[in-house]
C-alpha cells in the first residue's frame, strides 16, 4: 500500500526525509519551533526513536533536534522520495 | 594615557604633571610653587587668553603662557570601561570562552529578582578594562523563556557596549538566528566563530571579509576549549568599541511589504517618548509585530496608546493576508533567509564530521535496544567510581579532624564548656559534613563529564517519556539524580529546567532523593538492628521509598497545584565532544564550593545551637534529660509516640532539622556513650539495642528502626535545603510549603508502616 505523501514528522519512518509544509499548535510550542529551524520549507529527515518510543530525534539545518511526538504531530510535512 | 603641554590642556581637565622641560631655573621656581612632578593638578583658567590658572593642593597659581609650554602633563583620564555581553547559542561553548577571557576574574550572582545564573568577568586589552558579561545561552530573544526574556532585559536596562555573539562556526544557520536578532538593538556587535578548527578541518571554507561587509560586523575565529584566538577576541573588543560611532547598523531587511508596516509604526511611536527611551524603536516595533506578549502588555498599559495598537492589529492582518502565514513564521523565515543569502554567498560547507562521528555513537548509545541498559551501566559505573575513589580521602578528612579536635582540645581548659562547644560542637559538627567533600566533588565531576561531552542531553532523551509520565521533563532527571549526592547542588541543578511549573516540582521532589547525609543515619541503625545478610536490602528498600514518594508527589503536584499543559520538550541533541579538564575542573569547584560554604556557615550554626542546648542550662550538670534539647524532646514525645519513638529519637529528630546527619551525633550524646561517636561505632550499636523502657520493654525493635529511618528519609529537608529551596523559588510560600508537606507525608508513611508492621505481628 503505498504511504501517505502527506502527514507529520511523527509519522515518519527513521532515515526519511520530508519537506516542512506548516507548523500549527499553541503558540509557545510553535514559536519555539519557529526559532530552532523549523519553518515552512524546510527539510527535516527523522532519525530515531528513543529507545521507549517517545521522544523522536530529527536532523534540521544540520543539527540534531529531540521533541516529543505529540509536538511532532503538529508539524504537517510531504514526504520526499 | 596621553601627555600634552599644560597650554594645551582643556580646561577643568584633572591633570598629573609629569615632566618640565624649561631649564634648572624654571624647575626650581616651579618647585617651589608645589608643582613636582607626579603631582595632582586642575586647570581652571578659562580657555581665553591671559595667565594659565591652576589648583594645586588646595591653592591656586596663575603661570605664564610660555612657561605652561614647557610642562608636559598626563590627562588623568577615567580608566575606560567597555561593558561587554556575550551572546550565543546553547552549547556554542560560550562559557570556555568566557573562562579563556577572564581567567579567574569571575564571579557568579543572580539576575535582579531571578534566579538566572549572571557571571561576569573582567579582562583588559591596551588600557581598556573590559568587563564582560556572559549571558544565559539562548537561541532566540522571546518572551517565552526565562533565560531569554533576562538576555534581552540586560541588553535593554544594562546598555552594554557591545556585544560579542558567540556561533558554533560549524552550525552557521541556526546559531546565526539570535545574530539577526542582536543586530535590532542597534548596539555594536562582533562574531566570534567559535570550534572553528572543526569547522576548517570539516573542509569549511567562509570568506571572512565578504561576511564581515555584509553582515557589519568584525568576525574572529576562537576555539574555546584550546584558548586560541582569545587575544584576537579582545583586540576585536577595543576595536569595535572605538569605531563604534562610524559603523552603520544593519539589519535584516524584511522585503518592502514588511519594512513599510515598520515604518508605519516607528512613527507612531516616535511620539512615545518614554517608549523609545527605553527600548530601540526597530526592535520594539518587530516584537510588536511578532506578537511578543511582553512588550504588547507594557504598551497597553500606557496611556494613549490605542492608535499604536489599531496599527499593529492591522499591520499584522495585512502581513497575514500577503504571506498567507502568520506575522511570527513571516519573521522567522525572512530571518533565515537573510542567513541562507548571506552563507550562499560567502560559505562552502561540507558536512560536519563531527555530526558522522557523533550519529555513529548514537547509533548505539541512542539505540532502542542498547540505549537503556547502556544508561543505566554509565551510571551504575558512575557512583562505583564515587564511592571507590573517595574511600580513601574521606578517611583523611576524618583523621585530619581527630587530630585538630584532639590538638585544640589540650589546648582548652579540660572539661569546661569552651572545650566542649568548639570540640564536639564546632568542629565534630563541620568535620561530619566535610567528610561528604570528595563525595560531592566526584559527583560534581561526573556530571561535569557528561554535560560537557554532551551524554547529559541523551539522558533527557532516553528517560523523557518516563519522567513526562510522572509529569516531568527529561531535564528533571539530573537534579533527581544529584539529589542522592546532595539536595543543595541539586535543586540549584533544576536551573536548567525553563518552565516554572516542572521547576518547583522538580524542586519540592527533590528531598526524597536520599543524599548523602542520611547515608549515616541508616548505617548506624541497619547494623544495629539487622543481619548482614539483608541489610544491603533493607537500605535499597529506602531509596526505593524515596524515589517512589517523589514520583507520587510529582504527581499529586501536577494534578491539583501545577495544572495544564506542560513546555515544549523540543531540544538540541548536541554533537559528543570532547570535555577539557579545565573546564571539568571549573565546573566541579563552582558547584563543590557551595557545599563547602554550607558546612562553614548554616551547619556549624546549627552544630553550636544543637550543642548549647544539651549543654544549657548550665544546672543540668551534663545530664541530657535535665538539658534544654532533652526537655523539646520530651515535650514532642507524644506526637511521636503513635510511630513507635521514645523522647531519645524525638530529640535526635529535632536535632537532625540542622543537618540529618546530626541525629547520629545526637543519639551519640544522648546514650552518653562516647563523645565522638560515630554510625560505625559499636558501643552506639550496642547501646540502642539494650536501651528498654522502664518496664522492660526495648526502646528498639527492628521495626521501629526501619520507622525510624524513613521517617529521617522523608522529614523537613535540612536548613540548607531549606534555605536553596527559599532562593530558587524565590518564595518563602514555597520553602513553608515543602517543610510542613514533607513532615506531615513522614509522619502519615511512619504511621502507616509502624502500625500496619505491628498488626501484622512485626
Amino acid at each position: 500500500m503505498p504511504k501517505e505523501e502527506i502527514g507529520t514528522v511523527a509519522s515518519l519512518l527513521p532515515g526519511e526525509k520530508a519537506n516542512i509544509l506548516k507548523v500549527s499548535g499553541k503558540v509557545c510550542l510553535r514559536r519555539r519551533l519557529l526559532d530552532m529551524g523549523v519553518l515552512p520549507g524546510s527539510i527535516i529527515q527523522m532519525i530515531r526513536h528513543a529507545p521507549l518510543g517517545d521522544p523522536i530525534e530529527v536532523k534540521i539545518k544540520g543539527y540534531h533536534l529531540s521533541l516529543r511526538k505529540s509536538e511532532a504531530c503538529h508539524i504537517t510535512v510531504k514526504r520526499l522520495k | 594615557m596621553s601627555r600634552i603641554r599644560l597650554s594645551d590642556a582643556k580646561p577643568n581637565a584633572e591633570l598629573m604633571l609629569y615632566k618640565i622641560l624649561g631649564g634648572m631655573g624654571m624647575e626650581r621656581r616651579l618647585t617651589e610653587m608645589g608643582l613636582l612632578p607626579g603631582e595632582k593638578i586642575k586647570r581652571i583658567d578659562s580657555p581665553n587668553n591671559g595667565p594659565v590658572v591652576l589648583f594645586v593642593k588646595g591653592a591656586k597659581i596663575a603661570i605664564g603662557r610660555g612657561m605652561a609650554d614647557k610642562i608636559i602633563v598626563e590627562e588623568c583620564t577615567q580608566k575606560k570601561i567597555i561593558k561587554v555581553a556575550l551572546a550565543g547559542n546553547p552549547n556554542s561553548g560560550k562559557t570556555s570562552v568566557f573562562n579563556n577571557l577572564t581567567g579567574a576574574r569571575q564571579h557568579v550572582g543572580n539576575y535582579p529578582g531571578v534566579t538566572v545564573e549572571k557571571k561576569e568577568g573582567i579582562a583588559y586589552c591596551d588600557d581598556y578594562t573590559i568587563k564582560i558579561t556572559d549571558l544565559p545561552g539562548t537561541y532566540s530573544l522571546t518572551a517565552y523563556s526565562l533565560d531569554e526574556v533576562v538576555t534581552r532585559n540586560f541588553i535593554i536596562h544594562e546598555k552594554p557596549d557591545l556585544i560579542v555573539d558567540i556561533v558554533d562556526a560549524s552550525n552557521l544557520e541556526r546559531n546565526l538566528y539570535l545574530f539577526t536578532q542582536l543586530m535590532e538593538f542597534g548596539i555594536p556587535l562582533a562574531l566570534a566563530f567559535n570550534m572553528s578548527d572543526i569547522a576548517q578541518s570539516a573542509g569549511q571554507q567562509t570568506d571572512d571579509n565578504a561576511m564581515s561587509e555584509l553582515l557589519g560586523v568584525s568576525i574572529v575565529h576562537t576555539v574555546g576549549n584550546k584558548n586560541k584566538g582569545t587575544k584576537a577576541l579582545l583586540d576585536v573588543m577595543v576595536k569595535t568599541y572605538r569605531e563604534r560611532a562610524d559603523k552603520k547598523n544593519i539589519s535584516v531587511n524584511y522585503g518592502r511589504e514588511i519594512e513599510e508596516e515598520i515604518s508605519k509604526i516607528i512613527a507612531l511611536l516616535s511620539h512615545e517618548r518614554d517608549l523609545i527611551m527605553e527600548y530601540p524603536p526597530r526592535w520594539l516595533t518587530v516584537k510588536l509585530l511578532e506578537d511578543d506578549k511582553y512588550i504588547v502588555d507594557s504598551i497597553k498599559t500606557k496611556q494613549g496608546t490605542d492608535e499604536i495598537t489599531k496599527q499593529i492589529e492591522s499591520s499584522r492582518a495585512h502581513i497575514k493576508t500577503i504571506f498567507a502565514d502568520d506575522a511570527e513564521t513571516v519573521f522567522a523565515d525572512k530571518r533565515y533567509g537573510f542567513i541562507n543569502g548571506i552563507l550562499h554567498e560567502t560559505t562552502k560547507q561540507n558536512k560536519d564530521p563531527r555530526l558522522q562521528i557523533s550519529d555513529n555513537i548514537d547509533q548505539i548509545v541512542a539505540n532502542r535496544i542498547l540505549g537503556i541498559p547502556i544508561f543505566l551501566g554509565i551510571m551504575w559505573f558512575m557512583f562505583k567510581a564515587i564511592f571507590y575513589l573517595s574511600e580513601k580521602p574521606m578517611q583523611w578528612i576524618e583523621c585530619a579532624q581527630g587530630l585538630i579536635g584532639s590538638s585544640i582540645s589540650g589546648l582548652l581548659p579540660e572539661g569546661s564548656l569552651i572545650q566542649g562547644l568548639i570540640v564536639d560542637g564546632v568542629i565534630g559538627g563541620v568535620g561530619s559534613v566535610l567528610v561528604f567533600v570528595p563525595v560531592i566533588f566526584l559527583l560534581f565531576f561526573f556530571i561535569s563529564i557528561l554535560e560537557d561531552s554532551g551524554y547529559m542531553a541523551r539522558i533527557a532523551f532516553i528517560v523523557d517519556k518516563f519522567m513526562h509520565k510522572i509529569g516531568l521533563h527529561g531535564r528533571s532527571f539530573i537534579p533527581m539524580l544529584l539529589g542522592f549526592g546532595c539536595n543543595v547542588p541539586a535543586i540549584m541543578a533544576t536551573r536548567v529546567i525553563e518552565s516554572r511549573k516542572d521547576r518547583i516540582t522538580t524542586i519540592l521532589i527533590n528531598p526524597f532523593m536520599s543524599c548523602g547525609a542520611r547515608l549515616p543515619v541508616y548505617t548506624l541503625l541497619i547494623g544495629a538492628f539487622f543481619s548482614e545478610r539483608i541489610s544491603g536490602n533493607i537500605l535499597f528498600s529506602l531509596y526505593i521509598l524515596g524515589f517512589l514518594m517523589a514520583v507520587f508527589m510529582a504527581k499529586v503536584f501536577r494534578k491539583f497545584i501545577f495544572t495544564g499543559e506542560s513546555a515544549p520538550f523540543v531540544m538540541e541533541l548536541p554533537p559528543y565532544r570532547m570535555p577539557t579538564l579545565n573546564g571539568l575542573i571549573i565546573h566541579m569547584w563552582e558547584r563543590g564550593w557551595l557545599y563547602i560554604k554550607k558546612a562553614g556557615t548554616v551547619i556549624m550554626l546549627g552544630c553550636i545551637i544543637i550543642w548549647s542546648l544539651s549543654a544549657l542550662p548550665l544546672s543540668s550538670g551534663g545530664d541530657l534529660t535535665k538539658s534544654y534539647i532533652g526537655k523539646i524532646g520530651k515535650a514532642i514525645e507524644p506526637t511521636v509516640r503513635p510511630l513507635g519513638f521514645d523522647w531519645k529519637i524525638g530529640t535526635a529528630l529535632v536535632a537532625g532539622v540542622v543537618a540529618k546527619e546530626i541525629v547520629v551525633g545526637t543519639l551519640g550524646v544522648l546514650y552518653g556513650t562516647d563523645e565522638n561517636a560515630d554510625e560505625s561505632s559499636s558501643g552506639l550499636r550496642e547501646a540502642l539495642r539494650k536501651d528498654t523502657y522502664p518496664d522492660g520493654r526495648p526502646v528498639f525493635t527492628p521495626l521501629i528502626a526501619y520507622v525510624f529511618m524513613v521517617f529521617v528519609l522523608l522529614y523537613i529537608p535540612c536548613l540548607s535545603t531549606a534555605a536553596v529551596i527559599r532562593k530558587e523559588t524565590g518564595s518563602w510560600g514555597w520553602m513553608f510549603f515543602s517543610i510542613g508537606y514533607s513532615t506531615v507525608l513522614a509522619w502519615v508513611t511512619s504511621f502507616v508502616i509502624y502500625q500496619g508492621g505491628r498488626l501484622v505481628g512485626l
